[in-house]
């Protein structure tokens, strides 16, 4: 048992400009807890996560992996970045937190090198002009307002895995019904890239 | 925190600036050096993904002049230790990271670059 990172150093004056971590956030937690295994069998040296918000996730898997292993995080949102930072210390883990969009500047020096990529986008089906303005304004309506079919942010992310997953990288994403998951499982099948619904998502769902 | 492990990871991507892009320069760089537990195995593993010259030249900005100017052939536990070092445990708090091509400027404040373009910089 993994304990769910100590975040008890943020306040609810926090939460008015940074994502709360809600049930979302535990189901990746859990999805990443029950690949605990196979994930240090597969040995990652370049973590990736994008829209840290809190750093709650990065932090968990931090608990997870140790120090084999470099954790960057990107966020649109500067006091997300902080907030990230802070968690990161509050629990005793190291996280480089960068202010940007998706992978923004690390995009040519990690070509294809990620080899743990994690998102929970802001998938909220949303009009597409209220997700621009939401990620333009970088504050917490950023981290929920998805566009049409709440895909806006996650397709862009979709089309650029091939450019940055390694050989052996796997990619975590936080996904609703209606994002169209087995659409997103069709696209990922058709970039070459073998993907599967979480056991600890279907439970939500059933 | 802006160590040298993320600085060699970090290239400018504002638009059109494509070539001579990496490494940012250091301007102003306010540096502290904090303990990081050494984990051999970890910065053996990076070394392939490290590109040593632009590592060796921002350490030498930052005063620091323990790596050889060329990768060595020969990884013993003492070169893993000083890389260790360098990569980990100096972290530039303030300062900033100017682009050689664009002259872009990406803020560092309290540790954190600040990599955002302005909209008509977006690729």
């Amino acid at each position: 048992m993994i304990p769910t990172p100590d975040l008890s150093h943020l306040t609810a004056a926090d939460y008015e400009h940074v994502y709360e971590p809600a049930e979302d956030t535990f189901i990746l937690l859990d999805a990443l807890e029950q690949d605990a295994d196979e994930l240090r069998e597969v040995k990652p040296r370049v973590c990736l996560e994008i829209g840290s918000g809190s750093g709650c996730v990065s932090s968990f898997v931090g608990a997870i992996l140790g120090n084999s292993c470099l954790y960057l995080s990107t966020d649109i949102n500067p006091f997300a970045a902080s907030c990230t930072q802070r968690t990161a210390r509050q629990n005793k883990r190291t996280i480089d937190p960068i202010v940007a969009s998706l992978a923004g500047p690390l995009r040519t020096r990690l070509h294809r090198n990620i080899d743990l990529l994690i998102f929970n986008p802001p998938y909220v089906p949303t009009h597409d002009e209220e997700a621009y303005s939401a990620q333009s304004t970088a504050d917490l309506a950023g981290a929920w307002a998805g566009g049409a079919s709440g895909m806006q942010i996650t397709d862009v992310l979709l089309n650029d895995l091939d450019n940055l997953l390694s050989p052996t990288g796997r990619f975590y994403l936080v996904a609703v019904k209606q994002n169209d998951v087995p659409g997103i499982q069709k696209r990922m099948e058709e970039f070459g890239f073998r993907s599967e619904v979480s056991d600890m998502a279907l439970q939500i769902l059933d | 925190m802006v160590r040298l492990i993320t600085h060699n990871l970090l290239a400018c991507h504002a638009k059109g600036c494509t070539t001579n892009n990496f490494p940012l320069r250091l301007q102003d760089a306010a540096v502290e050096l904090r303990d990081a537990e050494f984990n051999a195995e970890f910065v053996r593993g990076f070394l392939p993904r490290l590109e040593w010259k632009a590592l060796v030249g921002a350490a030498r900005e930052l005063g620091d002049k323990s790596l050889p100017e060329e990768m060595p052939e020969m990884v013993d536990e003492e070169f893993l230790q000083k890389l260790h070092h360098v990569l980990l445990e100096i972290h530039i708090d303030e300062g900033a990271m100017v682009c050689p091509n664009c002259g872009h400027v990406y803020p560092i404040a309290n540790g954190i670059p600040n990599m955002l373009l302005a909209e008509h910089e977006i690729a």
